[in-house]
């Protein structure tokens, strides 16, 4: 069978590297690679499902992989999240394509 | 004290439909939510948003939704404690619950159904190093009482609908109004996005963006914030209210601390029993508990409040033998004296 998979690198809320092999078949997004695998906490991530509503999937960009634009329900939304830096991105709204394997992100701090 | 048979904590969809399965088992409902609306997720995040796996709708909008359930349900005429979060629970000696709210409205229920979601939507609190210690000493993330700020020198920071509209109207009650924004871009209505222009070119709004409110400057009170804009200096702009205004989240909140056993954010129910928790009568349905297998999906919290009701009838009547009637057979009788039931078959002879 044909191998789908792409590599990630995600470093967590507490600094440690997950490299991880997530699918590029099932229509996922970061945000629910990062669920599935349970580098966050559930509940602490994906909190409104993904539809660029909260900012509990933020994180940064560290490779320098090109990524899609941003939409303006995102634009929008990292204007009023917390702990906005340049390389910020909402984890729902990259979906895993072919293009993104060796990404690196590291996860934004939970909002309290 | 709002007395009732099943105490209902949040009225999102979940919530909803346990009126109506409450309803055909003659028990009556009450329903706290600290929204000031109904609808929970469904009003408050996304009203407008098509929802596609509810059975029977194609599509439905969230919102329409929420219309929908409170026309199933108004016959068994739920009532509403709406704006209060449900803050403190205690069991009585017999078995009932009286659940108290941040401000005070007491329910006295032998059953409690929590149907909280993702929790209370709470207004987000920016992370600025102690501004927790601000907190009623000039620093609020809703403003309850306009008057408050009459005179006074008042920062907004953010950029949606709240932020632009309480900036407009504070306008002709404070005597000086900033507002902040991360971006040059406000993403609230046009209308109000106009009017600040125009106050702002008028001199009644001082708008600050690029900029980030990261300091809170004063003894025991705000008197001024710290502005940060990208490549610039800090400095301090003098103030006597700072009201952050960055939307609502939803925290589980006090209800983490009632004794129920939380695992993953999440209220831990016996699997696809009756979803009672660790304290016999309380129960939760919906969003808000876990199980092996659970999946937040609307359709799962109407499936789990049925269930759940069944389980409370037998709680509240326990010598009572019932079984289950379908709503095509027994019909629908509204507590209100109305009746739906399926029109009777007709016999006629053919001679």
């Amino acid at each position: 069978m044909e191998n789908n998979d792409i590599t990630l690198n995600i470093t967590d809320r507490e600094g440690v590297l997950h490299t991880i092999d997530a699918p590029t078949d099932m229509a996922m997004n970061i945000m629910e690679v990062v669920r599935a695998y349970e580098i966050a906490p559930e509940g602490t991530i994906g909190i409104c499902g993904g539809m660029a509503m909260c900012a509990s999937c933020q994180c940064y960009v560290t490779s320098d992989h090109e990524l899609p634009e941003k939409e303006d329900a995102e634009e929008a939304m990292l204007a009023e999240a917390f702990h906005v830096e340049d390389n910020s991105r909402l984890g729902c709204q990259i979906p895993i394509t072919p293009e993104l394997d060796g990404l690196a992100i590291t996860l934004a701090p939970e909002e309290l | 004290m709002i007395t009732t048979d099943i105490l209902i904590i949040g009225a999102g969809p979940t919530g909803l439909f346990t009126v109506f399965e409450a309803g055909l088992l003659k028990l009556k409902c009450h329903l706290i939510d600290a929204l000031p609306q109904i609808g929970g997720q469904c009003s408050e995040i996304y009203p407008k948003k098509p929802i596609y796996d509810i059975p029977a709708y194609p599509e439905i909008l969230a919102g329409d939704l929420s219309d929908k359930l409170m026309e199933q349900i108004k016959s068994f005429e739920p009532t509403f404690t709406l704006g209060e979060r449900a803050d403190t629970i205690e069991k009585l000696e017999d078995g009932t619950f009286i659940v108290t709210t941040n401000k005070g409205t007491k329910h006295k229920a032998p059953v409690v159904a929590i149907a909280g979601g993702l929790g209370s939507f709470e207004p987000r609190k920016p992370p600025i190093e102690g501004i927790a210690n601000y907190e009623d000493k000039g620093v609020a993330y809703m403003i309850k009482d306009p008057e408050v700020y009459r005179d006074k020198k008042v920062v907004i920071a953010g950029g949606g609908d709240s932020a632009l509209d309480w900036s407009i109207f504070l306008t002709d009650i404070a005597k000086e109004v900033t507002l902040v924004h991360r971006r040059n871009e406000f993403r609230g209505a046009l209308d109000s996005v106009d009017k600040v222009q125009e106050l702002k070119d008028a001199g009644k709004i001082n708008l600050i963006t690029p900029a980030e409110v990261t300091g809170i400057a004063g003894e025991n009170k705000v008197e001024g914030v710290v502005i940060t804009k990208k490549g610039e200096e800090q400095y301090t702009l003098p103030c006597d209210n700072f009201i952050p205004l960055f939307g609502l989240s939803p925290k589980l909140g006090p209800i983490g601390n009632w004794g129920l056993e939380i695992e993953k954010n999440a209220i831990v129910v016996n699997n696809a029993l009756d979803y009672q928790t660790n304290i016999e009568g309380i129960y939760a349905i919906g969003d808000v508990n876990t199980y092996p297998g659970k999946l937040k999906l609307i359709l799962c919290g109407f499936h789990e409040a049925t269930l759940m009701c069944q389980s409370a009838y037998k709680r509240i009547h326990p010598g009572k033998k019932y079984v289950m009637k379908y709503t095509t057979v027994g019909g629908v009788q509204g507590f209100d004296g109305t009746k739906k039931e399926a029109p009777k078959a007709v016999i006629k002879a053919i001679n």
